[in-house]
């Protein structure tokens, strides 16, 4: 069953079309990705998801019923343009992010409490937001976003500004929500930066979604036969019958090769290579999602 | 509701928890309150005692004592002239010398070109002011004297007139004092001016504060722009209130102690004096409390709460929005200028306003709902027709609904600009456009 569900979504600024019957379906408990360069229209379809604005035709169905005010309390939204209050208390201004989104006074110290213990950060309860460490900040403004356990998480750019350690920390923390029943949606233009996670993918350019899918579908659609080797105490081939040698590289006991199959059958290609040495390792090359958005924008 | 509650809540208390907030609620009426007393009691400390020395040739003036504090010391006329006198002035500890010159012909007018003051150092106006009294009374005694009048008979004609002036007003006779009324118009409708300029500009500040600290994204994601922004202006509303409150207290106890400090000893002489001998200053304070006594405070302060509360919500709307829209406090100065003109305006016609409370121009601006808070507030204590009360308020009420609806339609898109600087048209536009 899908959680979120787009349909037809249209909006225009003036001459700008920012998105154009988009349409998107999020499993319930998958982890979406959202994609595509600058200006493509995630931050708008997202705004429209979070009802900060409305869209121009279409609707959004989250678990089936069309939007309504009070199910901000069921997302949490870790927007590009971030930020707390700087001359709050860390303490005060989680209960207060907490509380707006319906949860009871008491309710939200509870989990402010046990957000703090979790990120070890209890001791800054009584600093002002000022005070703190753009690292340390990173980390009060993810607890404000999960605080009162939203079901969808929408995080548009989470990784930007944030250095490598708190990226980490992030992301174990984000795979553990998603553990326990959480539906996460990814925004980003870095494509690498969430192959790992996201099990499916929307690609959006120009206001149009151009493809979606699951990941692994998506590359296998997109795949370009090629498949690397090693090959142990080999010489350089002269050429193969199975494939067509691409690349090929020597070094002191190894022999890197890459090959475009030629046949529809891989098996052909690592017996024959067998032949010539020991084969190390045998493997397929899938595009990367970068690789994928090139040549879908170039169509 | 709850939600816009919460922002209220938290706009308030994070607000009146400020230092500036305690130190500006507590020390402004105490500033205001020295600037009274000060003056007063630096009057009441005893004075130097100081002499002046007096070489009175013509002997003009009768050996005339002095005050308390401003004693003369005359030099005999037949032993010393003036260069003795100086002498004399300059081995000794007196204040000054004051010399009077012996006209031959008694022509009183070379004393009063003649006359001088000497002494070794800056002399205090006090002094000098107290002595050119006491040379314009006896060589006008002189003149007198020349023209064959007696100054007894002059003294025993003098009249001055106390004009009481009563106000037939509803029937019942009330001491009219329109210096009180005007000076409690003038306060009153100088302090709304002064909140809403306070109040607006950091309603102003604190929504820039959002958008620059970008938490504004993750709180529109919470709840309705329009909550955010009607959470701010009444949250801070609520600080004004607190403010002034306090200061009303302050008030109040300062105007107690004054009544007990002044008021009562006075009472208390005038009741142990039957001939009444009170002077004209002692009068005019009675005639002061009286007033106050007879105005009616309720209703002043209930127009008051009423003009200053929506005054300052008309102007708070009109300064969100402006905040909304830029994205640091410099770019604000275009904005401001249409903004603050009829409030400058509304101060510009107050004077008038005043002077003649009944007039078409106090008339027409205290209807006008961006002037009317402070136009109106100097016309309240004059008995204004309550159908113009009734019109003034009405006015600023729609205007301020209507205000809000416009104001939180420019917040709702432009807290989410960032960059470019918008221009006076495209707030404009702004109100039109779909969210």
């Amino acid at each position: 069953m899908s959680i979120l569900s787009v349909q037809e979504v249209s909006k225009y600024y003036r001459k700008h079309r920012a998105l154009h019957k988009v349409s998107l379906e999020v499993e319930q408990g998958a982890t979406f990705g959202l994609l595509g360069p600058n200006g493509a229209g995630k931050t708008s379809l997202i705004r429209i998801i979070n009802q900060i604005t409305a869209p121009d035709s279409g609707s959004v169905l989250l678990k089936g019923k069309a939007l309504k005010p009070n199910d901000v309390a069921l997302i949490g939204y870790l927007p590009e343009e971030r930020g707390l209050y700087p001359k709050m208390k860390v303490g005060e201004q989680l209960l207060y992010l907490a509380q707006l989104r319906n949860l009871s006074k008491h309710d939200a110290k509870t989990k402010v409490k046990y957000w703090m213990q979790r990120f070890e950060v209890e001791a800054w309860v009584d600093k002002n937001v000022e005070e703190l460490s753009k690292g340390m900040a990173q980390k009060i403004q993810f607890i404000a976003t999960v605080i009162h356990q939203p079901e969808l998480l929408i995080l548009d750019e989470p990784f930007t500004g944030f250095d490598p350690i708190n990226t980490n920390l992030i992301k174990s923390e984000i795979l553990k929500l998603r553990d326990d029943g959480a539906t996460i949606i990814f925004s980003t233009h870095r494509m690498e930066s969430v192959e790992e996670i996201c099990d499916e993918i929307a690609l959006i350019n120009q206001g149009e979604k151009i493809l979606s899918g699951k990941l692994q579908d998506i590359k296998h659609d997109y795949k370009s036969n090629v498949f690397v080797a090693n090959l142990h105490n080999s010489t350089e081939l002269q050429n193969l019958k199975a494939a067509t040698i691409i690349s090929q590289e020597k070094s002191k006991n190894n022999l890197k090769l890459k090959l475009r199959l030629n046949t529809s059958n891989s098996n052909a290609l690592a017996l024959e290579l067998m032949e010539y040495g020991v084969l190390n390792s045998f493997s397929e090359e899938l595009p990367s999602l970068n690789e994928i958005f090139i040549k879908k924008v170039q169509n | 509701m709850h939600k816009t509650w919460l922002i209220i809540k938290r706009e308030f208390s994070t607000r009146v928890r400020k230092k500036s907030f305690i130190i500006m609620t507590i020390l402004g009426p105490i500033l205001s309150a020295a600037i009274f007393i000060l003056p007063a009691y630096l009057a009441t400390l005893p004075e130097d005692n100081r002499v002046i020395t007096v070489l009175d040739e013509p002997g003009m003036m009768d050996l005339d004592k002095g005050k308390e504090n401003l004693k003369f010391r005359y030099l005999p006329p037949k032993e010393f002239d003036l260069e003795k006198a100086k002498e004399f002035f300059e081995k000794g500890d007196d204040y000054a010398l004051l010399y009077i010159p012996a006209s031959s012909n008694n022509d009183p007018d070379i004393m009063t070109y003649g006359s001088k003051l000497f002494c070794k150092s800056d002399i205090s106006l006090g002094v000098e002011a107290y002595v050119q009294g006491k040379l314009d009374k006896y060589i006008q005694n002189e003149k007198l004297k020349a023209q064959g009048v007696d100054p007894d008979v002059l003294a025993r004609t003098k009249t001055r007139v106390k004009l009481s002036v009563i106000n037939l007003e509803k029937g019942k006779e009330t001491e009219s004092l329109s210096a009180v009324k005007m000076g409690i118009g003038y306060v009153s409708a100088f302090l709304i001016y002064f909140f809403v300029f306070v109040y607006g500009a950091q309603v102003m500040r604190g929504v820039i504060e959002e958008k620059t600290s970008r938490i504004v994204e993750v709180m529109v994601s919470t709840v309705k722009p329009f909550q955010l922004m009607a959470g701010k202006i009444f949250g801070l509303a609520g600080v004004a209130l607190l403010q002034f409150l306090v200061w009303v207290v302050f008030g109040i106890a300062f105007y107690s102690a004054a009544l007990s400090f002044i008021l009562v000893p006075k009472l208390d002489a005038a009741k142990l004096t039957p001939t009444n001998v009170s002077t004209i200053d002692q009068d005019i304070i009675f005639r002061v409390f009286e007033t106050i006594d007879a105005i009616n405070f309720p209703y002043i302060i209930g127009c008051f709460l009423f003009f200053f509360l929506f005054g300052y919500l008309l102007y708070a709307a009109m300064f969100a929005a402006i905040g909304s829209a830029v994205d640091k406090e410099s770019d604000t100065q275009q904005f401001m200028f249409p903004v603050s003109m009829p409030l400058v305006a509304g101060l510009i016609v107050l004077i008038r306003a005043l002077d003649n409370p009944d007039g078409p121009i106090a008339f027409w601006f205290s209807v006008i709902p961006f002037t009317s808070p402070i136009v109106m507030m100097a016309r309240v204590p004059f008995n204004v027709p309550i159908w113009e009360l009734v019109v003034s308020m009405l006015t600023l009420l729609a205007t301020f609904v209507g205000m809000m609806w416009v104001a939180g339609r420019i917040y709702r898109t432009g807290i989410l600009m960032y960059g470019k600087k918008p221009k006076f048209k495209e707030l404009l536009k702004w109100i039109t456009y779909k969210s």
